[in-house]
């Protein structure tokens, strides 16, 4: 197992809160090059958002990030343990970092207490009343716990995407990745899954969020990353991102999704 | 004109719904009708070939050599004996093959160059026992495997019979397990895995429970191949229900041990073809009723 290490000597002077530090990051899949030198900090307590056109390697940053897809080049540093060494222990890195997908990804043929208790108790092992009453507490907290003996298919988007939301924040991850989390929901249940991601980030949770919903970001991020081509082309504040663009293209983007009534 | 055109396809559609609901068998359609009008030409059909087969000219002859009675009631409690060494034979290949069968499909399934061998193992393995005549495999280990007289092997050709039917059926079975772990999208271990969960583990909670459900039906399919090749056993010695009866024919010439054999084989996968059916549609509504593909 790669033990935790200071990346200062790498990585130059460290933030005392970072947790999430992406350095140089290259992926391709086969001739197409999705990723092509992403530079990314996400400190402590922090809500990162990435914006930008489907297409423009935001999805796929992410499985990077807990090496659901293995990186070409570039290092990722997860909690003081990189992410990207040889031989690096991901089962025990993904412990600490929950993912969301876009198509929720519950497993069908499990009810919801199960889909949220089958990772606790088989990697953290805990015992099966415990994981039960860490999971019904979550499912209360996000308004399920009628819902926690329903299989997924029984539930609406917005039902299936909070529990998938639960399943993940059952193993107390330090960094929670979200993937285009509404983008598969009908438009009246995006806010209630948007309220569940709110309500985290006024917890203190930090997170790495995909997202088409361009008020969403303005309204919840500390920092909004604009992704064209596999780069990373634009940051800062979503005041001034939303405001004052300095991009051509992420002028050129946001004009568009304005012109769509998105924003 | 156009209102008559609109509503055309609609009536047709509910149409279809009705159908879809009764019996695929009896042909759909009202409930009632449509029983008597299959049970109808079933009757004819059946009787139109009874009398082709009862007036031929050779009946008599064929009557008294495959449907004598007498000679039925003289055999039958022998070769029902025997036939319960086929169930036997049948219930222990079953499952060694399901346990076997599965560790082929996982093998198969393994990431990563480190793991070629096994890989490449399960691959050939598959090839090879579904290229292989059974009768081949049974004779080979039947006569073979004990001439080899290594010390704590085996020498009944029982227990080599069983091992051929094994070999044999497992590389079938593998390749409908395979399937079903396919079957599976790989998000779903995409899940699994992000929420830290082993390889192993996800293929024991996540994958496997999925993958089984979809192959039962195929998985019966291949079972109801087995019962019959039971049968192949006794061509290395064991006296099952097809040797029993032969041994009834060589003391009769006459031919009615057969056709009860033959029978009792049939009423022995009819069961199992039923039930294959009924998991296939059953499957089929539930997921009409979960909205279609998924």
């Amino acid at each position: 197992m790669t033990t935790p290490e200071n990346p200062s000597d790498f990585l130059g002077a460290p933030e005392m809160s970072e947790w999430l530090r992406l350095e140089g990051v290259h992926k391709s899949f086969g001739k197409l090059e999705v990723l092509r030198g992403i530079d990314l900090s996400v400190a402590e307590h922090e809500v990162v958002c990435l914006i930008g056109a489907s297409g423009s390697g935001k999805s796929t940053l992410l499985r990077c990030v807990n090496a659901l897809e293995p990186v070409d080049a570039g290092r990722i540093v997860a909690g003081g343990v990189e992410v990207t060494a040889p031989g690096a222990d991901l089962d025990r890195i993904r412990r600490s970092i929950g993912i969301v997908f876009q198509a929720y990804n519950l497993f069908p043929h499990m009810s919801v207490l199960r889909n949220v208790t089958l990772a606790p108790g088989a990697v953290l092992g805990l015992p099966r009343a415990e994981a039960e009453a860490r999971a019904r507490e979550l499912l209360r907290r996000f308004g399920l716990a009628d819902k926690a003996l329903e299989y997924p298919d029984r539930l609406s988007g917005g039902q299936q995407q909070r529990a998938a939301i639960v399943r993940a924040l059952a193993m107390r991850p330090k960094l929670m990745l979200l993937d285009e989390v509404t983008s598969a929901l009908d438009p009246e249940l995006v806010a209630e899954v948007l309220n569940v991601i709110r309500e985290l980030a006024e917890g203190g949770m930090t997170m790495l969020i995909a997202t088409h919903e361009m008020a969403f970001a303005r309204d919840i991020a500390s920092r909004v990353c604009f992704l064209d081509d596999g780069l990373i082309l634009e940051e800062g504040p979503p005041e001034r991102i939303f405001s004052a663009p300095e991009s051509p293209r992420t002028q050129q983007f946001l004009r568009r999704i304005v012109e769509a009534g998105r924003l | 004109m156009a209102r008559r055109q609109g509503e055309r396809p609609r009536a047709r559609v509910a149409a279809e719904l009705a159908g879809s609901r009764s019996s695929r068998i009896l042909g759909g359609g009202g409930a009632g009708r449509s029983t008597a009008v299959a049970l109808a030409s079933s009757a004819l059909f059946v009787g139109i070939l009874a009398a082709i087969v009862v007036s031929s000219p050779g009946w008599p002859e064929v009557r008294r050599a495959f449907f004598d009675v007498d000679q039925l009631r003289r055999s039958f409690p022998d070769i029902l004996d025997a036939f319960a060494l086929n169930i036997r034979l049948f219930l222990i290949a079953e499952g060694l093959i399901l346990v076997f069968a599965l560790a082929l499909a996982v093998l198969r399934g393994l990431p990563g160059p480190v793991f070629f061998p096994l890989r490449a193992f399960a691959v050939g393995y598959a090839d090879f026992f579904r290229g292989v005549p059974t009768v081949l495999v049974i004779y080979i280990l039947g006569f073979g495997a004990p001439a080899l007289a290594i010390q704590g092997v085996p020498r009944s050709p029982l227990f080599w019979g069983v091992v051929a039917l094994v070999l044999v059926y497992s590389a079938y079975v593998s390749e409908v397990y395979r399937a079903g772990i396919e079957s599976v999208h790989p998000s779903q271990e995409a899940a699994a895995r992000s929420l830290g969960l082993t390889r192993a583990q996800s293929l024991r909670f996540v994958i496997l429970p999925q993958a089984l459900r979809r192959v039962i039906p195929p998985l019966l399919n291949d079972f109801i191949g087995l019962q019959k090749d039971t049968a192949l056993v006794a061509l290395i010695g064991p006296v099952e229900a097809f040797r029993q009866s032969q041994i009834e024919v060589a003391g009769s010439f006459n031919y009615t041990p057969y056709v009860a054999t033959a029978v009792l084989f049939v009423l022995l996968t009819i069961p199992l073809a039923r039930l294959t059916d009924w998991l296939v549609a059953r499957d089929r509504r539930r997921q009409l009723a979960a909205g279609g593909a998924r």
